[in-house]
């Protein structure tokens, strides 16, 4: 995703002159390329993240469009002050972007984790909150968020991501795609952990147990109209992040439930715990120690399935 | 397209103009319990001498993607921006007959810009305004503007550390079209600003973080008005004028008491105020 992200900023800064980039000293050559198209709007603002976001906000008050990227952590909740007041209250048309989201970065410690991120940025008034699950969402989002007149956030993986979404998938901000049928379950996810999603639903399927797996794209703004769409045809859904229990998708989607008119949908809440991870492995590890990777959602599934088609009170 | 460059105006006019507004000023404060009124009274010189000389500002046409920026960093002062905006023209003086009213724009802060013409960001959590005049003029230089940005910070405000961060890469960006001014009076909410943060030498430290340093008298028009003529001639580097100031500056009980931080005059106080800038 990393890739694609500066792919697509080389060529966005060729298209348009308003674009900037600021990064906070990261990202070591991997802009080399924007910096040949763009010089002049290419900014490495340093470990200073408060300035960087204020200072983006001030660009985008003056009619650029600023793209801020750095690790996920530093880009939010070290500077949410300065995106609560110069970003989100004043409307200032940018894009925050945060790397390595979620557990990309497991083995450098909590320090590096981002896991309240999305919780704690959609209580922000007017600001996007999107996690792309793959590159072709990345793009679209990102593509979207620089015509938008609001700021955007967006927390993206690192590399190696897999393409989830097929060709005819619509794509964007507040746009949710079913990326595989199904009958019995429907997982609802968020980021690049739907790949793990989806491997689980293949496993299960050998047992009769049919998941479908939805992409809902980001956490702000939701799309009701989708996911009211899905609540016409499952009773149990599994939310899945890769984030925090507290406060992000699951929060959100229990939120959008409580106030929904129409006979009650089970949700189950699959994330990170309220803990601190400091028994460290990589990211792969991490999702198997959580239950998270494709073998532990389909435990859950199963479980699942089979509390379901014991339960007379959600048939 | 901006108008080139201020009318020329008295040292004499500007003082009047000066007497004018802080008369205003503490009777809004008594009336419509504002507070920050020594913080307002520090700078007013400050405000005057920008708005009145050195801005390239239209006030019929105060969104001139062209005009210099002015950011209220130290936010508190909003009170005494108000009446500096209303005075120049950017809005009918009748307006600031809301302030303080319950559903005005015109409150201890200023709003985001849309509400208030003439108002660059919404101030008053310290340590933002002077960020956003760096991202503005970044922006002016991006988009070949004539753009100049301005900054008034306050000393305490210098406690915040996106401050300094700030200052680092303006310093490492060479941008010689920001200039930061502080309002220097010496106080912070609750004691002297030496006291709590170790500020002096204040003007040395900005030299060390790779600025254009001035100290100055920031009650003489005149040493503002050269400070201001130097910063522009910079080419290079950012520029910081320290304004030396007395808080509560113009009324004699309230200059260098801490206390008109807060407080907000009674009848009597107020009377004794205006007799005092009336006598003036």
């Amino acid at each position: 995703m990393r890739d694609a992200f500066a792919q697509e900023m080389t060529r966005l800064a060729a298209e348009r002159t308003d674009l900037t980039l600021l990064s906070g000293d990261i990202g070591n050559r991997m802009f080399d390329r924007f910096k040949q198209v763009a010089p002049e709007r290419f900014f490495n603002c340093g470990i200073a993240e408060a300035n960087m976001m204020s200072l983006a906000a001030g660009m985008a008050l003056s009619g650029l469009r600023p793209v801020i990227y750095t690790i996920t952590p530093f880009t939010t909740t070290r500077c949410l002050e300065q995106i609560r007041v110069g970003v989100a209250y004043h409307q200032a048309p940018l894009v925050i972007v945060g790397t390595g989201s979620g557990l990309s970065y497991a083995e450098l410690g909590p320090t590096h984790h981002s896991l309240e991120d999305m919780a704690i940025l959609r209580t922000l008034p007017g600001l996007n909150v999107v996690a792309p699950a793959d590159s072709v969402e990345l793009v679209a989002q990102l593509r979207e968020a620089l015509d938008a007149p609001q700021p955007t956030y967006m927390r993206i993986g690192k590399k190696g991501e897999p393409p989830l979404h097929g060709e005819a998938a619509q794509l964007g901000i507040g746009k949710a795609n079913l990326l595989r049928e199904g009958r019995d379950l429907l997982v609802v996810g968020v980021g690049p952990i739907l790949d793990e999603a989806l491997q689980a639903a293949e496993a299960v399927a050998a047992e009769g147990c049919s998941v479908a797996v939805a992409s809902l794209g980001g956490v702000k703004p939701l799309d009701a109209a989708f996911l009211e769409a899905m609540a016409q045809r499952f009773h149990h859904w599994l939310s899945l992040e890769e984030h925090g229990i507290t406060g992000g998708l699951g929060s959100a989607l229990l939120e959008w439930l409580a106030e929904r008119d129409g006979p009650p949908i089970r949700l189950k809440r699959l994330g990170v715990p309220d803990v601190f991870l400091h028994e460290l492995g990589n990211q792969s590890y991490t999702r198997r120690q959580l239950g998270l990777d494709a073998r532990g959602l389909a435990y859950t599934y199963s479980s699942q399935y089979s509390q379901e088609i014991h339960s007379s009170e959600w048939t | 397209m901006i108008a080139a460059a201020p009318i020329p105006i008295s040292v004499a006019d500007l003082k009047a103009t000066a007497f004018t507004l802080r008369q205003r000023l503490v009777t809004t404060s008594a009336t419509a319990k504002i507070p920050h009124l020594g913080s307002c009274l520090s700078c007013v010189e400050l405000l005057v001498a920008l708005y009145w000389q050195e801005l390239r500002i239209d006030p019929a046409n105060p969104d001139d993607p062209d005009r210099d920026r002015f950011l209220l960093s130290k936010g508190h002062g909003a009170p005494i921006l108000f009446q500096v905006l209303a005075e120049r023209g950017f809005f009918p003086l009748e307006r600031l007959e809301d302030f303080g009213k319950a559903g005005s724009f015109f409150h201890e802060h200023p709003p985001k810009p849309g509400y208030i013409p003439g108002i660059e960001a919404a101030t008053g959590s310290l340590g933002h305004g002077m960020p956003m005049a760096l991202g503005m003029a970044l922006a002016a230089r991006i988009q070949q503007r004539p753009t100049r940005c301005y900054a008034l910070l306050s000393d305490g405000e210098c406690n915040e550390g996106s401050i300094w961060e700030a200052a680092l890469l303006a310093a490492s960006q060479k941008v010689h079209t920001l200039t930061a001014i502080i309002d220097f009076n010496k106080w912070q909410a609750t004691g002297r600003s030496q006291e709590v943060m170790a500020l002096d030498p204040l003007a040395a430290k900005w030299e060390a973080f790779g600025w254009h340093a001035q100290e100055i008298d920031g009650h003489d028009f005149e040493a503002i008005a050269a400070a201001l003529v130097v910063a522009r001639a910079e080419t290079e580097r950012p520029s910081v004028i320290v304004a030396h100031s007395v808080k509560g500056k113009g009324v004699s009980f309230m200059e260098d008491d801490n206390n008109w931080h807060y407080r907000t005059p009674n009848p009597e106080e107020l009377a004794a105020a205006l007799a005092e800038l009336e006598l003036s």
